[in-house]
């Protein structure tokens, strides 16, 4: 599979954990491609942080007083609503967000996540991450299993300033479906075409492969 | 009752070195850029900015900070705007980051005359450094303290004489909170209405809080 194959396995995925009237915040990059893969017959209402329920795409002539939390233009549902920034991290803060997908740089077995900072390389700053992940009801990572250079990125602990400390519930890439458990990474499900050996090679923090492992389909 | 609407000079005139200066807007989203660019023109410097992010290149804030005119940036992501972190990494911008719930939250305080507040969030991180851990039910939440500014720089959609505002879509985001948070505060608008013609039960920010209204 080329990369692009399998960004969209690892998306289409993510996309059928929902159910209708799920409250669901995406980050940005690959998790943003989650919302053009939500299955027929399911209804999601995408929050987005800077200030309203009911994301969508932006129309044909965008409205520059709307845009999504990138800053870029957007549009709103339907039934949607507006508030403000206080508002919006009440939501994201109280519980009231069901689930946020966001991609990472490091994660760990401990559900311990690395995705804001590269000291001395990258700062942008953590925006919403450090809220989404102490608050969201469910964390899914989006990541591909490895960097560009082949190193896991599912590690035993992060090396890179953390974002938030055992916030992690699972990790899909596009070489399986995990879920943090006490004992590690626990593979649930396995892409088309991976073996275990692969996985394990591919892996630096505790894996743990059951004989109910499935087949991970989009 | 007295008009709050004024001249953009008489606004501006209010503005000084050194100040601290909280400014609406999420991405420029909401962000009154005819007080940016009046800022730029008046060259005010040593400004502490409390802002959500860095602006964009060349818009929002980022035109004070490409001024030379911002000495410290209080926000939540810097990201978009590559100034900024060349500034961080040279040294003469200092920047504070801050999570964005955080970030509202402080503020919020600061506006409702609060000593702060206690959130989960940033605990385990850098965020947690010097601050004071308190627990609750067993859980550990960190003691973050109220935000205040000298100046708020709102952007509105719609005011009547009496300040009452009214946002539009999601230019909403920071500045209802931060027109609570400054000894002064100044309102762009696109329109300005008579008393009454914005439905009390449909007022963003009530007028009470808004010192001085300035028509774009």
């Amino acid at each position: 599979m080329d990369a692009k194959a399998r960004r969209e396995l690892i998306v289409r995925r993510i996309a059928r954990e929902f159910k209708s009237g799920d409250v669901v915040n995406l980050g940005i990059g690959m998790p943003t491609q989650v919302a053009n893969h939500v299955p027929e017959g399911v209804t999601v209402l995408l929050q987005s942080e800077n200030g309203f329920i009911g994301l969508t795409s932006a129309p044909a002539e965008p409205d520059l007083d709307l845009v999504n939390a990138g800053g870029q233009p957007a549009g709103i549902i339907t039934g949607g609503c507006f508030f403000d920034s206080c508002t919006s991290f009440g939501i994201i803060r109280g519980g009231h967000v069901d689930y946020t997908v966001l991609g990472t740089l490091e994660v760990d077995q401990h559900g311990n996540i690395a995705n804001w900072m590269v000291p001395g390389k990258m700062v942008p700053g953590m925006g919403g991450a450090m809220d989404l992940l102490t608050g969201a009801r469910k964390v899914i990572v989006a990541t591909d299993h490895v960097t560009k250079d082949g190193a896991p990125k599912l590690l035993e602990r992060c090396r890179l300033p953390l974002t938030a400390v055992g916030a992690v519930d699972v990790v899909v890439t596009d070489m399986g479906y995990f879920e943090i458990t006490p004992d590690g990474f626990l593979l649930k499900e396995i892409a088309p075409g991976v073996t275990i050996a692969e996985v394990k090679a591919a892996t630096a923090g505790n894996l743990i492969i059951t004989p109910e492992v499935k087949v991970m389909t989009a | 009752m007295s008009s709050k609407v004024t001249s953009l000079e008489h606004a501006m005139s209010c503005i000084r070195d050194g100040m601290t200066l909280m400014v609406g807007g999420f991405m420029v989203c909401g962000t009154p850029e005819l007080f940016m660019d009046a800022l730029v023109e008046k060259g005010v410097k040593d400004l502490t900015i409390i802002c959500n992010d860095g602006g964009l290149p060349g818009k929002g804030i980022g035109k004070l900070i490409t001024n030379g005119q911002v000495k410290k940036l209080i926000a939540s992501h810097v990201g978009l705007n590559p100034e900024v972190g060349q500034r961080m990494n040279n040294g003469t911008m200092e920047v504070e980051l801050v999570p964005q719930g955080t970030l509202a939250e402080r503020i919020r305080c600061g506006g409702a005359g609060m000593g702060g507040f206690l959130t989960p969030t940033g605990f385990g991180t850098v965020v947690q450094e010097g601050k004071q851990v308190i627990e609750v039910g067993g859980r550990p939440y960190l003691l973050e303290l109220p935000l205040r500014a000298d100046v708020a720089l709102i952007g509105g959609h719609r005011a009547d004489t009496m300040g009452n505002l009214v946002y539009r879509q999601s230019t909403r985001n920071f500045n209802p909170p931060m027109a609570t948070a400054a000894d002064l505060v100044i309102a762009q608008v696109r329109e300005v209405v008579a008393p009454g013609e914005i439905d009390p039960d449909f007022v963003h920010t009530p007028g009470i809080f808004i010192d001085y209204i300035v028509k774009a």
